[in-house]
């Protein structure tokens, strides 16, 4: 049961909240980021895009439903501190094995309640993330702030290889194999996998240094790059790897990071958004169907690419293929040959939800077609 | 995809009179619906009976139809005016089945009318328990075992197979009517056998029992491009047993993980597809098995829904107006968020879900005080007239803010009773049966020492909800012990929704002082924001809420503005007709065309209105209507900019309560004086300006024991009308006939501590025989603008909210009219009324008795407003705020010359009639409660019928309320003693039309001495004959009589009394019309032969007002 003992909030920018301590006392600093999802939190807890992030829950009462052991999509919380406006003193669910904040404190997550998180969120929607340090040990917002502007900066952060898996290892394919992908770890989430494993991928996860020959040694149908943390615009041995995979007509799925990396190796820049895109709500256009789906945001950098016409590169014509309709980000890209046949495509939010709405789904099916097209070409040549 | 081009007129079908089950959101829903088909160039043409709706007003529609609701009238509109489609998704229940039937009868295809939303075959699908197990089934979704049957004999075979207890679900009912729950055999005869009844296909299901399982439900949107959105979660407080609407419900649902809710979106989504509600809104409800996570589905409504308006309230999505455009062609991403729309257009898409940074709980009010021997159990069969949402930034904040927007003593939590060892057993049994109050017993056990786990047992109320309720006592408890009121225990209390009152209570002190204190130490709430998106976007839509949180948002500006004050719940007595009033001022005082320019601000907790669409006004506090709440609001608009004024008297009692704290307070209540509205309550003061301005009031006396009132009694003479001082709706109000009745009530009501020093009983003279006269007036100090004169139908004695009248009156002269303006003026001056005014009156015997005022919008209204086509409560409102009748007049809000009492001699004649919930009730043993009419009020709506003469309008008002009047077939009659003289003509006038008349023996032999031929029929009390011959209640429910005539015997007529209760019982069971009065006889014999003339037509207020 969370504790009355004081705790502050300072953001870099001086604004500063009240709170009670929550989760583990101490102190934590990162980016202050909001996510607007009302279900999901243990899943945005244990989601390694968050490293190094402070997540602000605009939903009022996290942890209704406690901790349970099927939800979490890796090994650990990465979250660097929880800010949160009431948690549940008694979880409800047949599935809850222990409580948020039992779970925060055995997990050494600084987390902080009883703030004004919609002030706190009006504040980032304004004036962008920013640093901010969470403390239960000091009492004095100055010292914490003067701490909270010595903390690093998320822009220019490589952070991939804070998150990665250590091992390569193998998520076995379900009902038959029918391909075999390589998926490079940069922040991998557990459904992520699951749901090409599903459709008969046999996966091969791949630590994020892995290099172009790590990843044709297993012999891969398709390359996949996941979600992750940290600045795209930092990296650039996965870039690397994959014009290296994309000069060799390897098909490619990649989202979330993995998008803003395809984004790169087809030479667009990439940029910082104000706030991100952080929840589970979000209206995109998939551009070639004309539907919409409403997705799992989570990502704070985007991919510069003109929204309209395409865009020759060395590998092929790149057009944007979605767009968040709230803000016309861009949201996915595809790559086409001249005859017009599709070779790449990523997308910058999370078809695999967890937490989230199950409508872009079918983007795990668009690469496995897209597989059994580039297979039948290969054979057919 | 855009608008299409194939449509250029729409049917829109309203939902007819309020029920239960059937409220004021259908209003909110169609009058959204019908102002975007208009922005969208559409000729909408709307048919509605209920004049008290905002969507019936001329300007919301091309062509209003203020018609019975039935497939007969619907055609005629339809033949007349030709529309291209008909969107009947947005009238409730009673729109749909009317399109099901104009489609079954061929009438759509005739005339080539294009059903939108929803197709047939969807509602079908949608509606056919079958054929959507089916579905469910088919999609990997689970719903409870069933088994569906059409006759008694297959209900036993079904139960053989799902054992007791069974759901009984009839199919095509509105609002669950006829379900219920049959834990044994006769159980079962009595619930199947009501529902094979009431359902139009003699179809029930019966069903496994899922009693006690989590319930939830999702709010779906569907465009043609087949995009799907879930625009809201609901979880319910009181787990499955207890109908939705009846039920505590939270909005988004609190205790389901992510996995979860999205197997109920995608079922959710799956569902709206295979049942094909090709664009437009459903409701789906889920069923969560807490032990293990089993999910079945239980039903989907493929329309707009009661929930759809309190998702709309909860999110600020609104789902009716979107409906309406996914309708004719656009889809979801072509349609602007208006909440995000800034300044310069942009503004994100309707494409998404919306997502809530806030807690929303609604509340059931109930009205079971009016229904005496009413079962209070809650079922699966909507009892419930009302309800109240709240929101705030915690559950424990929005559920205490919920809970005292009941303006129900015994809704909100009081610790302050001083500690009675409370019966732990007593109260956990109690609480196995949920009722009203019983959150409040839930409140009890815990303090009783309760553990979590027992109070689960017994109510099955989710355990966070309970550990919720728990922290709401710990902080109860922490303010009772503590040894002072320090800042931080202060804040705490307020941050769980604890008003001054409660605080107070606990504390021993008043609610002032508490918030004094709290003044003095600045602790005030903040306002926030309904905005759609958790802040993720800047809102520019000024929907608020409050909470005791850290940053406000309210924006400051520039313009006067006038704070309007709603109504409240609706409760039977206080409903629809309060918030029209409401609407109209917002609409007359604001920026738009034609108002007066102010900002206007609406204060109301009621989600089921138009007042409380963020659309309406300027600004909307959706808060508890108490002093506390209102003077928060105010005191946040004082710091925003200038406020002109607070309007109290358009929102019925519950603000009309709080303009004397206001005023003290020193806020600028504008209108009718805080001084001048006690005066007129109060009845020496009143007395005293009756008699200035020589006016009578019926003889009346006031008592507090038994002998006193008997003595005022024997003076005045019997019969006497008797109620308690302060009482709303005519509650607890008695006709007595002889000394043994008013001893019995006055035992009861001094018994039930309504009667005392401070609060004595009224007994005034019975004014038998009378003509009760209703008026609604303007007046501005020096001119009185008199809106219309009604004259009742019905004799002096039945609540006027009950019964049915006539307007113009049908038997007053220019003299008669002339007498009550000169009284009406002079009441209106005597008062000193700034506004609205409502009298009552009586002639009998040529004299003008004035049996009530009220200085504030009455509610009629709406009625007046619309029969003669002035908007009073818009007038009204503009004459608060300093215009005068002749500005008005001038302005052409008024009639350049004339009003109300010089109306035109080609007016045509409106009449309203009341609608009744009778059948909504049962005693615990499950009989009917009785159906008699009398000066407690028990109608939840009304409706209007129009036309020239007063005999075709009745027939219109009859066919609108309960079904067309018979133009052949039998009637049976049983009067009264001292109503049987009056009766002869009328029901001569039937025989010769060609009916056959049944009667009792007494009321037989007294037609049959004046000629009329009337066939005796056995009394209920006789049996059924030695032959087999069927006595009257038989005869009534075997659909052998087509109208009953039935007037209450009174106290000494012994087997006849009890009688008259089970024919109207039968009446009311069997849906034929049932007339309890002369004078309703009357009315009906004139409608009849209107009726059989064959020729009513339909027209449109838009017609009338131009002929």
């Amino acid at each position: 049961m969370p504790t009355h003992a004081p705790a502050i909030l300072v953001l870099e920018d001086g604004r500063s909240f009240t709170g009670e301590a929550f989760g583990a006392p101490g102190e934590t600093f990162g980016e202050a980021v909001f996510n607007t999802g009302m279900t999901g939190y243990q899943e945005t807890l244990t989601d390694p895009s968050y490293h190094r992030q402070v997540v602000v829950m605009t939903a009022p009462h996290v942890g209704n439903t406690g901790i349970n052991d099927e939800d979490p999509e890796s090994r650990r919380i990465w979250v660097a501190g929880y800010v949160v406006r009431d948690p549940a003193r008694v979880p409800s669910s047949w599935r809850s094995r222990r409580t948020l904040d039992e779970e925060l404190r055995e997990q050494g997550v600084v987390g902080i309640s009883g703030v004004d998180t919609r002030a706190l969120t009006r504040h980032l929607r304004e004036r962008g993330a920013m640093r901010v340090g969470i403390s239960t040990t000091e009492s004095d917002p100055t010292a914490l702030l003067e701490r909270v502007r010595a903390s690093a900066e998320m822009t220019g952060l490589e952070l991939a290889d804070e998150v990665t898996t250590q091992e390569a290892y193998v998520v076995p394919a379900q009902g038959g194999k029918r391909f075999t992908v390589a998926a490079l770890d940069l922040g991998i989430k557990t459904m992520t996998p699951l749901r090409m494993a599903e459709r008969g991928i046999e996966v091969h996860v791949l630590p994020a240094t892995s290099t172009l020959d790590d990843v044709l040694a297993v012999e891969p149908d398709g390359l996949f790059y996941s979600n992750g943390p940290g600045d795209p615009a930092a990296t650039t041995q996965q870039v690397e790897v994959l014009q290296g995979a994309l000069e060799r007509d390897l098909p490619y799925f990649g989202i979330c990071f993995g998008n803003q990396l395809f984004g790169r190796a087809l030479g667009f820049d990439t940029y910082k958004l104000t706030y991100g895109h952080r929840g589970i709500n979000q209206p995109v256009m998939d551009r070639t169907t004309g539907k919409v789906e409403v997705t799992a945001h989570n990502h704070g950098f985007a991919v510069d690419a003109p929204l309209e016409g395409s865009t020759t590169t060395a590998y092929g014509d790149a057009t944007v293929s979605h767009v968040c309709l709230n803000d016309d980000v861009v949201e996915g890209l595809e790559l086409r040959d001249t005859d017009g046949s599709l070779k790449s495509f990523s997308v910058q939010y999370h078809p695999e939800a967890a937490a989230g709405p199950h409508d872009a789904a079918y983007l795990f099916d668009r690469f496995v077609d897209l597989m059994a097209d580039r297979s039948t070409d290969t054979k057919g040549a | 995809m855009p608008k299409r081009t194939d449509i250029s007129s729409v049917l829109v079908i309203g939902s007819g009179p309020i029920v239960i089950g059937q409220a004021a959101e259908f209003d909110y829903s169609g009058t959204q619906a019908c102002r975007v088909l208009r922005e969208e160039g559409l000729r909408v043409v709307l048919v509605n009976s209920n004049p008290a709706t905002i969507m019936t007003d001329p300007e919301f529609a091309d062509a209003t139809y203020v018609e019975p609701i039935t497939p007969e009238f619907v055609e005629k509109v339809i033949a007349k005016e030709r529309p291209d489609a008909l969107l009947a998704t947005l009238g409730g229940q009673t729109a749909l089945n009317t399109a099901m039937a104009l489609d079954r009868d061929g009438v759509l295809e005739k005339y080539g009318v294009e059903l939108i939303g929803a197709n047939i075959e969807a509602i079908d699908r949608g509606e056919n328990r079958q054929v959507f197990k089916k579905i469910v089934e088919d999609l990997g979704g689970e719903s409870a075992r069933s088994v569906i049957c059409h006759s008694m004999e297959d209900c036993l075979a079904a139960v053989d197979q799902l054992g007791y207890p069974v759901v009984v679900r009839p199919s095509f009912t509105m609002g669950g009517t006829g379900s219920g729950m049959a834990y044994d055999e006769t159980d079962l005869h009595r619930i199947a056998g009501a529902g094979l009844d009431a359902s139009p296909t003699t179809e029930v299901l019966l069903e496994e029992s899922i009693l006690g399982w989590k319930e939830y439900e999702l709010e779906v949107m569907r465009d043609t491009a087949d995009n799907v959105v879930i625009i809201c979660s609901i979880e319910n407080l009181d787990p499955m047993g207890v109908h939705t609407g009846d039920s505590i419900t939270v909005a988004p649902a609190m205790t389901l993980t992510d996995r979860e809710y999205q197997k109920m979106r995608d079922l959710a989504i799956g569902i709206i597809r295979s049942v094909g509600v090709d664009t437009g809104g459903c409701n789906i409800q889920y069923a969560v098995n807490p032990a293990d996570g089993r999910l079945v589905v239980i039903e989907m409504n493929p329309r707009v829904s009661r929930s759809s308006a309190l998702a709309s309230k909860a999110t600020g999505f609104p789902i009716a107006k979107i409906a309406a455009k996914v309708a004719i062609g656009y889809t979801l991403d072509e349609i602007p968020n208006d909440i995000t729309t800034r300044p310069d257009g942009h503004s994100t898409p309707a494409s998404f879900e919306p997502t809530l940074d806030y807690v929303v709980v609604k509340v059931p009010r109930f009205a079971f005080e009016k229904f005496p021997g009413a079962d209070p159990v809650l079922t699966t069969h909507m009892k419930s007239v009302g309800e109240a949402m709240a929101i705030g930034r915690s559950f424990t904040e929005a559920l205490q803010k919920a809970l005292r927007s009941l303006e129900s003593p015994n809704a909100v939590f009081d610790w302050h009773q001083e500690w009675v060892e409370l019966d732990k057993a007593a109260i956990l049994e109690s609480i196995r049966t949920p009722h009203d109050g019983r959150l409040r017993e839930v409140m009890d056990a815990i303090r009783a020492g309760a553990t979590p786990e027992e109070i689960f047992d017994a109510t099955g109320i989710d355990p966070w909800f309970l550990d919720q309720l728990a922290l709401i006592n710990e902080v109860a408890t922490e303010v009772t012990e503590a040894d002072e009121l320090t800042p931080g225990l202060l804040r705490r209390a307020k941050r769980h929704g604890f008003s001054d009152a409660q605080i107070g209570k606990i504390r021993g002190m008043s609610a002032d002082v508490v918030r004094g204190v709290r003044h003095a130490l600045g602790i005030r709430p903040v306002y926030k924001t309904v905005d759609t998106c958790a802040a993720e976007f800047a809102a520019a839509t000024p929907y608020h809420y409050s909470s005791y949180d850290e940053e406000t948002e309210v924006a400051p500006r520039e313009t006067p503005a006038v704070i309007i004050l709603g109504s409240g719940p609706n409760r039977i007595g206080q409903g629809i007709e309060f918030d029209y009033s409401c609407v109209h001022a917002s609409l007359a005082l604001g920026k738009g065309e034609g108002g007066a320019g102010y900002e206007t601000v609406m204060v109301n907790c009621n989600p089921e209105t138009v007042s409380t669409d963020y659309d309406t006004s300027d600004r909307l506090y959706f808060e508890p209507l108490t002093l506390e709440d209102v003077l928060e609001v105010v005191h946040a608009e004082q710091a925003a900019g200038p406020v002109a004024g607070v309007i109290c008297q358009l929102g019925g009692q519950t603000p009309l309560s709080l303009a004397q704290g206001l005023a003290r307070a020193g806020v600028p209540v504008v209108g009718t004086s805080p001084d001048a509205i006690d005066l007129a309550e109060e009845r020496g003061a009143f007395g005293r300006v009756l008699a200035e301005a020589g006016l009578t009031a019926p003889k009346h006396g006031t008592a507090t024991s038994y002998p006193e009132a008997q003595r005022i009694a024997g003076e005045i003479g019997y019969p006497v009308l008797v109620r308690p001082s302060y009482v709303l709706g005519g509650r607890g109000m008695e006709i007595v006939y002889g000394d043994e009745a008013l001893e019995t009530y006055l035992e009861k009501y001094v018994a039930a501590g309504l009667i005392s020093r401070e609060a004595p009983v009224l007994v005034d003279r019975f004014l038998d025989d009378a003509v009760e006269i209703d008026v609604d007036a303007l007046f501005d100090g020096e001119e009185l603008f008199l809106g219309g004169v009604m004259e009742h139908i019905e004799e002096a004695g039945i609540h006027s909210g009950d019964s049915s009248c006539a307007l113009p009156p049908i038997t007053l002269g220019a003299h008669e009219i002339a007498r009550i303006r000169e009284a009406t003026e002079a009441i209106a001056r005597g008062v000193g009324v700034l506004g609205l005014l409502n009298i009552q009156f009586a002639l009998g015997s040529d004299i003008l008795y004035v049996l009530e005022a009220n200085p504030r919008a009455s509610r009629t209204v709406p009625f007046v407003s619309k029969a003669t086509a002035t908007p009073l409560a818009k007038a009204a409102a503009r004459i608060m705020l300093g215009e005068s009748i002749a500005e008005l007049r001038g302005a052409g809000l008024l009639p350049a010359t004339g009003d109300g009492g010089t109306l035109p001699a080609d007016q045509p004649i409106a009449v309203k009639e009341a609608v009744m919930p009778f059948n909504r009730f049962r005693t615990p043993d499950g009989a009917q409660v009785d159906t008699v009419l009398g000066p407690e009020m028990k109608s939840t709506g009304e409706v209007m019928g129009f036309d020239r003469d007063f005999g075709t309008a009745f027939a219109k008002s009859q066919a609108a309320a309960f079904g067309p009047l018979p133009t052949e077939g039998r009637i049976f009659v049983s009067m009264a003693n001292r109503d049987k003289r009056s009766m002869i003509f009328p029901v001569k006038v039937l025989a010769d039309l060609g009916f056959e008349i049944l009667a009792t023996a007494g009321t037989a032999e007294v037609l049959r001495r004046n000629g009329v031929a009337a066939t005796v029929v056995r009394k209920h009390f006789e049996g059924t004959g030695p032959d087999g011959e069927k006595t009257t209640v038989q005869l009534i429910l075997d659909g052998e009589v087509q109208m009953v005539v039935n007037t209450p015997y009174g106290a000494g007529e012994g087997h006849a009394r009890l009688d008259g209760y089970e024919i109207r019982t039968a009446a009311i069971r069997a849906n034929v019309p049932c007339i309890t009065t002369v004078q309703g006889l009357g009315a009906a014999v004139q409608g009849i032969e209107a009726a059989r003339r064959g020729d009513i037509g339909v027209r449109s207020l838009q017609e009338w007002a131009s002929r």
